[in-house]
């Protein structure tokens, strides 16, 4: 095999090993009955608390589930080995192409979004390892990287050469930041979703009405509070990535294009998912209503950067349509 | 006798009224959640500079749009939709975003410059009510010297009270950075937009398709393109020269993977003193001659031929070509506006000019039925031809592009097609006219588009940005917060924590905190100390 097909093998195995994972997870998420139970002790004012992954355990068996807890709980903890074994061999899968390509992973469409997927899916272990989320909410980080994963390869490209604008180590810096930013963001916007989906259930319920697909899948998500702290702290950590990646950025397009900033569309939109984000973080501190809002402004930058990946490098061009498809 | 009376009091009420209304504006305009707002306009605003050409980028785009709407494309010019990012609209927005920012600004900096002076409050009276609090026993192990030197080591500011009734009270706070980034950071964003305001004034640049061997100089009238911001003057241009001595693209598996161009330059100072130098210009490399920059932003080629007239006169032309497309299959014209002139008489005969409207194809694969090749090396270069004779149209005084034939002229027939099938010549070929005139295609050589631009306003931008994101971090990183411990006169410890940012760890700092005063306090474990809640 060539370097290019051991690449490809180990992605497209990443990619089963994932769906795997996620089925573990979505095993663990419907079978084990302990989660709601703890919602209350999780809430949390001011000082104290994000969302314990182990709280107490009172296994008291559904007589109806067809799978024990322990059992369920068996299932996540293999859902997230192979969580961890998906991600190396993602991560063998880009070490291959650098060594057979000889040059920096992340010249073209295709890598770049395989990059993210990494980042979003190593930002997940981090918080699973660290305690800061509960493990059986694996199953929407493991469906969110595997959609970024599925996407990527629609715009497949042979690992070839850099074209010269890009063979410079601003690519490391700059492009780094970014695929670590969307990466790290990628998850928060999962959690800003989750969060959402929660306070709809929860407003359900209070208000005695009947719970339907698909708010009842919030059933078992921790307290929405907790999902909201954790939604703001992800995105506390990737926003000065993501400034940072465009500070860099427009010191490349000096070098390379002459002019820090073109306002070319690439520049445009990450401008705009910039300050969407920095409307986020205002909102959250503007008093009541506008903080029940911000979740929505998180889930709208996210959108704004899918669509600077997707949209503009396939349909604007511009000065970065190389970096395309 | 009433007038007068109510005429009074009534201006004062006015301007007290005028004042109210300005104030009640003003607080709207620097309130956060008018700032969340803007945020979010500005965000939208800057939308159709993506979606509509911009002049600022290409004017060449917007005049294309301009000829695919003919229609729309004036209305769309009366709303800016062609200058976003100086149109009064966005403008507006920003400017209100930058006036609502000082806004914010000042009376924060004036808030956090007291608070950086000010002492610790004292601890409440009922400690209780705040979210951390715990009570030592009486005769805990927790002197004060201790506490002192624990929260110095901490790098706590403190501050140690001491009541009539016996009750000592040490309060500390931490956190001051998070306030301190946070207004370093949002008047960086001033900073910035200074900078922005201050190139667009003060910068210039041109652009030069430059042929190997050829040399230019820094003036106006040897760019193909250029702009001068408000406050430049023509004169103002350094004076300096460059000059293409060799270039060089490498290409892999048909894509480029290198450009090399060898420059060398030649200034001349205020005194008339001259320098020179040499530079091995590369894209990402640009070349600094005392603040302006030369950047390598593209390449071509250009194509040369020799046309030999009727009387056998020959002329040769360097011709730069324009890239149409990534395999550099390159579009171009050769125009030849004096020959064909006898040199026995000298007469000139305006209606024998010659012209070629022309594509060069770098690699040329003639097993296929297609012209255009896909390889951007020069592998098998070919010029297919369109010949032309009339009146070439340059003497009207009119901008001309040269890089096409006139096509006015061909419509109003003073131009004449030659040949009605394309014809397609390789190197060291030539193509016969039927007046029995030839177009020799004798090579192809390379040229570089250089940029140059000065732009002063660019280190003032860099420095407001990097202080922008040293601002940020502990502007989010940090968090501010409160610590008190309280000596009772029944002997009882208490101590209470309060956090001044909504972030998690107010707890576990504060036990631990406790746990270094009192070395025998234990912290409770972290699911009883919500019960108390
Ligand atoms: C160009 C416009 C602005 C941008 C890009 C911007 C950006 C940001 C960012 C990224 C933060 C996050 C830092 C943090 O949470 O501590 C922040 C915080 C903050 N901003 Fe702005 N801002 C802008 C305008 C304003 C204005 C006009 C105000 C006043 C009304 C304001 C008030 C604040 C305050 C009070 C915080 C602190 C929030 C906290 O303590 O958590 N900002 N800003």
């Amino acid at each position: 095999m060539t370097g290019a097909e051991v690449a490809n093998a180990l992605f497209v195995a990443t990619i089963v090993v994932y769906a795997a994972a996620m089925f573990s997870y979505a095993v663990e998420y419907a079978f084990d009955k302990r989660a709601p139970k703890r919602a209350k002790a999780l809430v949390a004012s001011g000082g104290g608390g994000g969302i314990d992954a182990d709280a107490d355990a009172s296994d008291e068996a559904p007589t109806e589930a067809p799978i024990s807890p322990a059992a369920a709980r068996g299932a996540g903890r293999l859902g997230l080995v192979l969580t961890f074994l998906g991600t190396a061999a993602l991560l063998a899968s880009i070490v291959v192409r650098v060594v057979y390509t000889g040059r920096w992973p992340w010249g073209n469409m295709f890598e770049y979004t395989v990059g993210v997927a990494l980042a979003g899916m190593t930002t997940w272990l981090i918080l699973v390892t660290r305690g800061s989320v509960p493990r059986r909410l694996g199953l929407f980080a493991t469906f969110a990287v595997t959609m970024v994963l599925g996407t990527s390869v629609r715009v497949y490209t042979e690992a070839g050469p850099l074209v010269p604008a890009l063979d410079s180590y601003w690519i490391i810096i700059h492009v780094t930041a970014a695929i670590c930013a969307s990466g790290i963001l990628l998850i928060g916007c999962v959690f800003a979703i989750l969060h959402l989906l929660k306070r709809a259930h929860d407003r359900r319920v209070s208000d005695g009405k009947p719970v339907r697909f698909p708010v009842n899948i919030a059933e078992r998500l921790p307290d929405a509070t907790a999902l909201e702290r954790l939604t703001f702290k992800i995105h506390v950590f990737a926003f000065p990535l993501l400034t940072f990646g465009i500070i860099a950025g427009s010191v490349w397009a000096h070098l390379a294009w002459g002019r820090y900033w073109n306002w070319d569309p690439k520049e445009v939109w990450a401008f705009i998912a910039w300050v969407v984000y920095a409307a986020y973080l205002h909102a959250r501190v503007s008093g009541r209503s506008a903080k029940a809002n911000a979740p929505w402004i998180a889930i709208l930058g996210y959108a704004v950067m899918l669509f600077n990946l997707t949209a503009v490098n396939l349909v604007f061009g511009g000065l970065h349509s190389y970096a395309g498809v | 006798m009433t007038a007068t009376l109510t005429s009074q009091p009534r201006k004062p009420k006015a301007a007290k009224r005028f004042r109210a209304f300005w104030r009640r504006w003003w607080h709207q305009l620097t309130a956060m959640r008018t700032a969340l707002i803007l945020l979010l306009a500005l965000a939208l605003a800057a939308i159709p500079g993506s979606t509509f050409p911009q002049r600022s980028i290409s004017t060449v785009d917007v005049t294309a749009y301009f000829d695919e709407h003919p229609d729309l494309a004036p209305w769309l010019d009366r709303l800016w939709a062609f200058d976003v990012y100086t149109s009064p609209w966005f403008s507006a927005i920003y400017l209100l975003l930058m006036i609502s920012l000082v806004g914010c600004i000042v009376p924060r900096l004036r808030v956090h410059w007291k608070a950086l002076r000010a002492k610790v409050p004292d601890a409440p009276q009922r400690m209780s009510i705040l979210p951390y609090h715990r009570v030592l026993d009486a005769g805990a192990d927790a002197n004060q010297t201790r506490a002192r030197a624990v929260l110095k080591q901490r790098r706590w500011r403190t501050e140690v009270r001491e009541h009539e009734d016996g009750t000592v009270v040490i309060a500390a706070e931490k956190g001051y950075l998070r306030e301190t980034g946070n207004l370093l950071f949002h008047t960086s964003i001033i900073f910035v937009l200074v900078g922005v305001a201050a190139g667009s004034l003060m910068s210039w640049y041109g652009n030069r398709i430059l042929s190997e061997d050829k040399a230019y100089c820094n003036n106006l009238q040897q760019y193909d393109e250029y702009g001068l911001g408000a406050w430049v003057d023509e004169t103002d241009l350094p004076q300096f020269c460059v000059t293409l001595d060799e270039f060089d693209a490498e290409f892999t598996n048909g894509g480029p993977t290198a450009f090399d161009a060898d420059v060398t330059y030649e200034t001349t100072g205020d005194g008339g003193e001259v320098e020179s130098g040499e530079y091995d210009l590369k894209v990402n490399h640009p070349l600094n001659i005392d603040g302006t920059n030369v950047f390598l932003i593209g390449h071509g080629y250009t194509a040369v031929v020799t046309y030999t007239d009727r009387y056998g006169q020959t002329q040769t032309l360097h011709q730069e070509f324009l890239s149409m497309d990534a395999a550099l299959n390159s579009e171009g014209a050769f125009k030849f506006p004096d020959v064909n002139v006898d040199p026995a008489t000298g007469a000139v005969d305006p209606d024998a000019e010659v012209g070629f409207d022309a594509i060069l194809v770098p690699t040329f694969d003639d097993s296929t039925a297609m012209l255009l090749g896909s390889d951007p090396e020069l592998n098998n270069p070919v010029l297919a031809l369109t010949a032309y004779t009339g009146d070439l149209g340059l003497g009207d005084g009119l901008p001309e592009s040269v890089y096409s034939i006139n096509e006015d002229q061909i419509a109003s027939g003073e131009l004449e097609q030659v040949n009605d099938d394309v014809e397609v010549i390789g190197v060291g070929d030539a193509m016969t006219l039927p007046d029995g005139t030839t177009l020799t295609f004798d090579g192809v050589e390379q040229y570089a588009v250089l940029q140059v631009r000065h732009d002063p306003g660019g280190p003032v931008v860099l420095a407001g940005a990097v202080l922008l994101l040293l601002g940020l971090l502990p502007g989010l990183a940090v968090r501010r917060r409160r610590y008190w411990i309280r000596w009772n006169p029944d002997g009882t410890v208490e101590t209470a924590g309060l956090n001044r940012n909504d972030f998690d760890g107010l707890d576990e700092e504060c036990d631990e905190l406790t746990a270094a005063i009192a070395p025998d306090y234990e912290p409770p474990g972290p699911s009883t100390d919500r019960s108390d809640q």
